[in-house]
């Protein structure tokens, strides 16, 4: 019963949120019907845009799958970004490095992006264990970190032929993406990144739900003396959450710059990372919830383009309806208050 | 290397500012009990209502229309931070995510509405704020070309709300009650004090600090709105753990950021700097924190109720 309680309030959030978009269209002059109709037909109306909205979702699903990891066990991964940059950084300096046939190259560079965000989450990681330092702030720092490192590594070592400020196109022998899975969609950017995401949603969900180690995770998020008091290794268990949070992360900017796109621009922190938090917010941080959100969040990034292309409504109508569920999934104390009010009311009726 | 300092002070000051006035909103909302992610946010709020207003009004009242921006920009700021508020004080959220909310629906909220009134998302002032030399004191020697020449106004402006600030949260029975929300929430409540009230004043009070800092930056050395503070209400919350939520600390921590990132942007175009990777320069602020982190985290001054939802029926 637990869940559905979760589902409803995730759905009421989703409302409330699209029901905020509406109002926004409305108020600058557009008429929000028509906006949702394109936003929608965007995401929806043929193979190829399905195709795309999955592949935009694939980065969600990974991201909102590291966010949703380290919640589970008591943290906060908010270095997102940074560790998407790194894995994102590691991948591409094997891809445009090593020549091996793509078979092993893949392999190869999904273990890159691994140790890189691995790496990149561990920081945070040993620095709360060992000095108790908040895990939010260090993340951010790391981000910036991250930031900094590919601005000036990719001039540096894979400039780009004619900008600066992007890297070498990624080969095809090292791209995710794959001939036989982009004419399944009629040309769309989806790739073997999807299987990846799906792989480690399972992942994430034996290990939560299966595993000692899970359970330890889980029993140091809950309750970290008590934990403790239980003679696990709290703080060894702390490190291995972020390592993993991290890596997923890593796994995130592999699919994005080597499957969604073909390589990797400076100066940007790539907005995925802060969207995965709402994902697994409205995903009730459980690792099936995570691809519904993602799948749904997908949906209104992919479909914006074509919606500001049919109307005049900026494309930025889709990050704030995001940004607004999340508000709302923060505050599902309101929320709750009003089903429990509803409830009520029912209840003197009968 | 005098001759240097000399020239990059004026930019290091002008850089410092925005994130002073931030990092003191930050320490407000942190002191009262309320951590405030969201500052980078509420700067991008204070940056897009200043350009607007400015943009708008400068044709019709070109001296004024920069300081009636930045008051526009202070109250979006406090009336855009009350969600913050809302939803941490009287909604027991989860502060961190209420922030990244913050943080994302400004960035994009500014954006929409800015493409809906531009096309690009850009906004552009005219005019800015002026440079200006006070009289005699910029002719004191050593400090005069230094502290008071080529000032603007609004940094005289900041430093005169540090030193309210510093007052009023020390010397001031709100001060007291501010903080002593922020340390202890159920002593306060059982004093007598309304800790949401107190709360409510010091996110608000920080909406409306960071909201200035966003419009300091417009007005000062950027003159245009294009979605984003770059990360400086970041390193304005790095200056708030660096400063160890202290008026001071935090006036010479964001100097020391101003000053680093100064001497990083500059760096190339200087002979005695320009040996130095400017990778180590842009990265210099955050490894500094991570490592003040780590070597204040024994002995941490943070508001030791800074973050906790406050449960009346808890005591």
């Amino acid at each position: 019963m637990k869940l559905n309680r979760q589902v409803v309030i995730g759905l009421i959030a989703v409302l409330l949120g699209l029901l905020a978009g509406a109002i926004l269209m409305l108020f600058s002059g557009n008429n929000p019907i028509m906006g949702y109709w394109y936003l929608f037909r965007g995401g929806l109306m043929n193979v190829e845009r399905l195709g795309n909205t999955i592949a935009t979702a694939t980065t969600l699903i990974m991201t909102g799958l590291s966010v949703a990891f380290a919640f589970r066990t008591g943290l906060f991964n908010i270095g997102t970004p940074g560790q998407m940059l790194i894995g994102g950084l590691t991948a591409t300096s094997v891809a445009l490095t090593i020549a091996v046939p793509k078979v092993i190259l893949l392999p190869l560079i999904l273990v890159a992006a691994i140790i890189g965000g691995g790496i990149w989450g561990s920081i945070p990681g040993l620095l709360k264990a060992r000095f108790n330092v908040n895990e939010v702030v260090s993340s951010i720092m790391m981000n910036w970190v991250a930031y900094w490192v590919v601005y000036y590594s990719v001039p540096a070592f894979f400039k780009g032929a004619y900008l600066e400020t992007e890297s070498r196109k990624i080969p095809d022998a090292a791209s995710l993406k794959v001939e036989w899975l982009t004419n399944l969609f009629h040309g769309s950017y989806i790739n073997l990144g999807l299987l990846v995401a799906l792989l480690s949603i399972l992942f994430v969900w034996i290990v939560l739900n299966k595993t000692t180690m899970g359970f330890e995770l889980k029993a140091a998020g809950f309750n970290r003396h008590g934990a403790e008091y239980a003679g696990m290794n709290v703080q060894r268990n702390i490190v291995v959450s972020m390592v993993i949070a991290g890596a997923l992360s890593g796994l995130a900017g592999a699919t994005h710059y080597l499957g969604y796109a073909s390589n990797m621009q400076i100066g940007i922190l790539p907005s995925q990372g802060y969207d995965g938090i709402a994902v697994s917010l409205l995903g009730a941080n459980a690792p099936f919830g995570v691809l519904a959100s993602a799948l749904f969040f997908g949906l209104l990034h992919s479909g914006k383009g074509f919606m500001n292309a049919m109307t005049d409504i900026p494309p930025e109508i889709g990050d704030t309806i995001i940004a607004i569920i999340i508000y709302f999934a923060a505050t599902s104390v309101l929320i709750e208050r009003l089903i429990n009010r509803f409830a009520k009311r029912k209840e003197v009726v009968k | 290397m005098y001759q240097i300092i000399e020239q990059i002070f004026p930019y290091a000051i002008a850089y410092t500012v925005p994130l002073l006035i931030t990092s003191l909103g930050g320490l407000f909302s942190e002191r009262s009990g309320v951590v405030n992610i969201g500052l980078e946010g509420l700067m991008i709020v204070g940056a897009f209502t200043s350009a607007f207003i400015i943009s708008v009004l400068q044709d019709i009242m070109p001296g004024g229309a920069v300081w009636v921006g930045l008051l526009a920009a202070v109250l979006a700021g406090a009336i855009f931070s009350l969600l913050h508020a809302f939803a941490s004080i009287n909604l027991n959220a989860d502060q961190v995510i209420s922030g990244t909310a913050i943080n994302m629906m400004a960035a994009a909220l500014t954006v929409y509405i800015a493409r809906n009134i531009t096309g690009s998302g850009n906004i552009q002032i005219k005019f800015g704020l002026d440079r200006l030399d006070i009289p005699l004191l910029s002719k004191i020697p050593f400090l005069g070309p230094l502290f008071f020449s080529q000032a603007y106004m609004t940094t005289w402006l900041v430093l005169l709300i540090l030193l309210a600030g510093w007052y009023v949260l020390y010397k001031t029975p709100l001060g007291l009650r501010i903080r002593a929300c922020g340390e202890n929430p159920h002593a306060a409540d059982a004093a007598g004090i309304n800790v949401y009230a107190i709360r409510y004043v010091g996110v608000v009070v920080s909406g409306a600090f960071a909201a200035l800092g966003g419009a300091i930056i417009i007005v000062t050395y950027s003159g245009e709105f294009n979605g984003g503070v770059a990360g400086l209400g970041f390193l304005a919350l790095a200056s708030l753990i660096f400063g160890q939520w202290k008026p001071l600390g935090i006036l010479g921590a964001t100097f020391f950021f101003g000053f680093a990132s100064t001497i990083a942007n500059v760096s190339q175009v200087m002979p005695s700097l320009s040996s130095i990777p400017p990778i180590l320069l842009k990265i210099f602020p955050y490894v500094v924190t991570l490592f003040a982190l780590v070597f204040f985290s024994k002995t941490t001054q943070a508001p030791k109720a800074s973050g906790e939802p406050f449960d009346k029926g808890k005591r």
